[in-house]
């Protein structure tokens, strides 16, 4: 060691040393501010789903208080907000539009989606499951207006020739324009929900002489169960929230349907296509806040059962 | 600083030759809580400047949580609660506006090796420019003199601008003392520093903290007791959160203890 | 695996049929994948095919012409462009800073589980909810009017989980022994997200940017009411002014001009998916760019 002549430091003495202890530099200062920056920020998602409640609230809240009748709102299918004597405010026609349309998107959605999940998570491997997983995830971005799009002006010609009817603007085709859109979210949660499940179970049963598909039904879809259903009920949220492809896909008929050939309209659909022509303050126009007010809150029930049936299984 | 301050009730060493030198750390009644649970309970002791301390102890024994509490880590530990006193310098560590201050006086070394995820060189200038130190004549300068110190110089100078997190561990390990030096510490803490380090190299930072204990006071937490035996001035021996003994390090291992368990410990009894 | 494979040496019968239903589930699932993803190639192939034809250097940069029939969609492209630049401009900084806080700085507690749920809620809200709070707050409450800032603000509130989402994760990847050695030597906590967290996501970071640009362009619901308008002869000239935009031409184009040849939205279709998918491709890439070269 030829160098200890080298010395430490030339740094303060020990009394300034203990005055730095004291002094508050610009750096402590700085980070005083960032921290209180990013904590603003960071209740900021906070803030604004109280201020989308609240606004939401605000703008529907008089038609609630002073001329709601909760029978005929919800239990009522007749909606005509337009008729200048007698306008009617029934939403059955509508629930039943999107709950249809959302139904059906899940019958298709679900075991499909569960299915590509295994076999992305336990069979494929090495590339195949690499370009698996980016193809879902560029599905999953298609925006829904495309999405609609694609249900007007391609699946509306192939269901009139395919089933021989005279509009194919209908549950069944939005159902399935829902069911394409929801299914790469599903897929990837359900992946994940499998993938979460750590590989010793795996193993364990595989040593007992286990095939691949008893390990997965025995041991992994029950591992996966929580994980698995919080996507499903995510994607039933997706398709309940979603507005475009059910506009331009149902037909947009009020209509509570008689087969999967009927024509529908859905609440999201009601609000995107009627708030242009309300006016502002309104009861048509309260109205439509009042459905927004609806939408809200189911929607957040979902993602809340959603959230904790998920955080279920990292507690468990 | 008063004389009479180096007699901390549990060292018992008082030789007058010795207590010339201010202590540069004093603890008193330091008790360290993680929620409920008790990592260390009233510890009292008082480190000299420019000695070696060696702290020994088995798992669990505290010695990580002593060394966290010195350096105010607990701010940044949730759950982790502090009782007691620590004096540095004379100053309680509990009353400072800038705990900042206080932790770039103290360099630390980790059991395992963490080189950052930059260069070589921006790891060891990464304290002098947090300092302030911009110019880069300056900032070559401490760099080169924090690895020769760390004796590291001739193995990376070729290297200076390679990932420092992808030298091998030991190398790694010699980056973080260099790192540790490039605060221009008054206190150096190791925490068990040879634990991911083969012997080689362990036998090379021993070297280096031998040559260091001219100028920095020295606190080596160590799970092997002979290293203890070889560096440390003094020993203390920690015990399921318990200071059982300080003592002179020679006196441990010669066997005058106070305590059997000390001389149960130190002849590898248990632990 | 195969020689060590005890089931090697016994009765080969029923090795053979486990075989046999291995690749039978195999090849059912592997179906399912190829059921889901076939029809929507199909239509992506005709989307290019029926689109293509129309997508030329003048349908990308002239305004559309006779009641939207002709013509191109430059000031719907345009105004796409101000719609996400503005949105991003305020989603991003928050939704950064957002993220920093909940790896940073959250501890693990109610407070911090209320945070995350507000962000799941965020996202999963349904965009005509949006609209309604865009409409209400920002167009008639703050009194911006139909303009690309209410729009914008609407968008930014919706697409802020994907930067928080994607923000939070590239944080958390950076290993916690990294801050406590920046920690130890004196580092406050900013210096050490500014000089070793920050430094070593960025990356990450920029692949949510990457996927808010695509997810903002894409949505048309929350800019109906609250910035976007069907058709509008001038081009923005600021914030405060109307636009038209791709995703609402699209829905315009396919649904609202009586007359219009089948060309006209397919291109604009394409014009978008393009975009979007660009965007989706590029941030992938850069993820798999990144994952090859770890520092640690």
């Amino acid at each position: 060691m030829g160098t200890s002549t080298q010395a430490l430091s030339g740094r303060a003495t020990d009394t300034q040393a203990a005055a730095d202890f004291d002094r508050r530099n610009l750096d402590w200062y700085v980070d005083k501010l960032i921290a209180v920056i990013v904590f603003v920020c960071g209740i900021s998602a906070i803030l604004f789903v109280l201020g989308i409640f609240f606004f939401v609230t605000k703008e529907g809240i008089g038609f609630v208080f002073e001329k709601m009748d909760f029978r005929e709102f919800f239990l009522t299918p007749y909606w005509s907000p337009s008729d200048a004597e007698d306008p009617e405010y029934g939403i059955l026609a509508l629930m039943a539009g999107t709950a249809s349309v959302t139904g059906l998107a899940m019958l298709v959605a679900v075991p499909f989606s569960l299915g590509a999940a295994i076999f992305i998570a336990e069979f494929a491997s090495g590339k195949t499951r690499e370009a698996l997983k980016v193809l879902v995830e560029l599905l999953a971005a298609i925006p829904s207006v495309v999405w609609g799009f694609i249900g007007l002006v391609i699946m509306n010609p192939l269901l009139i020739k395919w089933f021989d009817i005279p509009v194919g603007l209908c549950v069944l085709n939005a159902g399935i324009i829902l069911g394409l859109m929801a299914a790469p979210i599903m897929t990837s949660i359900a992946e994940d929900a499998l993938k979460a499940v750590p590989d010793r179970y795996r193993e364990a049963a595989e040593a007992m002489g286990a095939t691949r598909w008893q390990v997965i039904y025995k041991v992994v879809l029950p591992a996966a169960k929580n994980g698995l259903l919080g996507g499903v009920l995510l994607g039933v949220g997706r398709g309940f929230g979603e507005t475009m492809a059910v506009l331009m896909a149902t037909g947009h008929a009020v209509n509570i349907p008689g087969s999967i050939f009927d024509s529908v309209r859905a609440l999201t659909a009601t609000i995107a296509a009627e708030l242009g022509e309300a006016v502002v303050g309104g009861e048509h126009y309260q109205v439509l806040f009042t459905i927004g007010i609806f939408l809200f809150l189911v929607t957040f029930i979902i993602n809340l059962s959603a959230d904790l049936i998920v955080r279920g299984i990292r507690k468990g | 600083m008063v004389d009479s301050a180096i007699l901390s009730p549990t060292t018992g060493t008082t030789t007058p030759a010795v207590d010339a030198v201010p202590p540069k750390l004093e603890v008193r009644d330091l008790t360290i809580r993680y929620g409920d649970a008790v990592a260390l309970r009233g510890v009292n002791l008082s480190i000299r400047e420019h000695e070696i301390f060696g702290i020994i102890g088995p798992a669990n024994a505290g010695k990580t949580s002593f060394l966290k509490a010195v350096n105010r880590m607990d701010v940044f530990t949730t759950g982790m609660r502090v009782a007691g006193e620590i004096r540095f310098n004379g100053r309680d560590t509990r009353r400072l506006n800038n705990v900042y201050a206080l932790r770039s006086r103290i360099g630390v070394v980790f059991p395992l090796p963490v080189g950052l995820p930059m260069t070589v060189y921006e790891n060891v200038a990464l304290s002098p420019r947090l300092r302030g130190i911009k110019e880069k004549a300056e900032l070559d300068v401490i760099v080169q003199r924090c690895l020769t110190r760390a004796a590291l110089w001739d193995e990376v100078k070729d290297r200076l601008h390679a990932l420092g997190s992808l030298l091998s561990g030991g190398q790694q390990q010699r980056l973080t003392i260099a790192r540790a030096l490039s605060q221009e510490p008054d206190l150096l803490m190791l925490d068990e520093f040879s634990i991911a380090v083969d012997p080689v190299t362990t036998m090379r930072i021993e070297d280096v903290l031998k040559e260091l204990r001219k100028e920095v006071t020295i606190i080596l937490v160590t799970n092997l007791v002979q290293q203890a035996r070889r560096l440390a001035d003094r020993t203390a021996f920690f015990l399921g959160g318990e200071c059982v003994e300080i003592g002179v390090t020679e006196d441990l291992f010669t066997g005058e203890v106070k305590d059997q368990r000390t001389r149960d410990y130190v002849e590898g009894r248990f632990g | 695996m195969a020689t060590a494979n005890p089931t090697m040496f016994q009765a080969s019968d029923l090795n053979h049929h486990n075989e046999r239903v291995q690749k039978r589930y195999r090849l059912l699932f592997g179906l399912m994948t190829l059921l889901l993803i076939t029809p929507v190639l199909l239509i992506l192939g005709t989307l290019v095919v029926k689109g293509g034809g129309a997508i030329s250097w003048e349908f990308l940069l002239t305004a559309p012409t006779d009641g939207m029939r002709t013509g191109g969609l430059f000031p719907a492209l345009l105004g796409t462009i101000w719609l996400v630049t503005v949105a991003l401009l305020l989603s991003v900084p928050i939704g950064i800073f957002a993220a920093i806080y909940l790896s940073e700085y959250a501890g693990d507690n109610w407070f911090t589980r209320t945070i995350n749920l507000a962000i799941i809620n965020l996202a999963g809200v349904p965009s005509i909810v949006h609209a309604l709070f865009g409409l209400g707050a920002f167009v008639l409450f703050f009194k911006f009017g139909t303009s690309i800032l209410a729009a914008s603000l609407t968008l930014a509130v919706m697409t802020m989980p994907v930067v928080i989402v994607a923000t939070r994760e590239s944080l958390q990847a950076v290993p916690q022994a990294f801050r406590e050695a920046c920690w130890n030597m004196g580092a406050t906590r900013w210096q050490t997200i500014r000089r070793v967290v920050l430094p070593n996501s960025i990356t990450g970071i920029l692949t949510g940017v990457i996927l808010e640009v695509s997810r903002t362009a894409g949505e048309t619901a929350p800019i109906m009411f609250t910035g976007a308008v069907f058709f509008t002869p001038f081009l923005p000239q600021s914030v405060f002014d109307q636009t038209m935009a791709l995703s609402l031409h699209l829905f315009v184009t396919a649904t609202q001009v009586p007359g219009i040849a089948d060309e006209v939205p397919f291109g604009v279709a394409l014009v978008l998916i393009g975009l979007v998918l660009t965007m989706n491709s590029v941030s992938i890439a850069f993820r798999m760019w990144l994952r090859g070269k770890k520092k640690w």
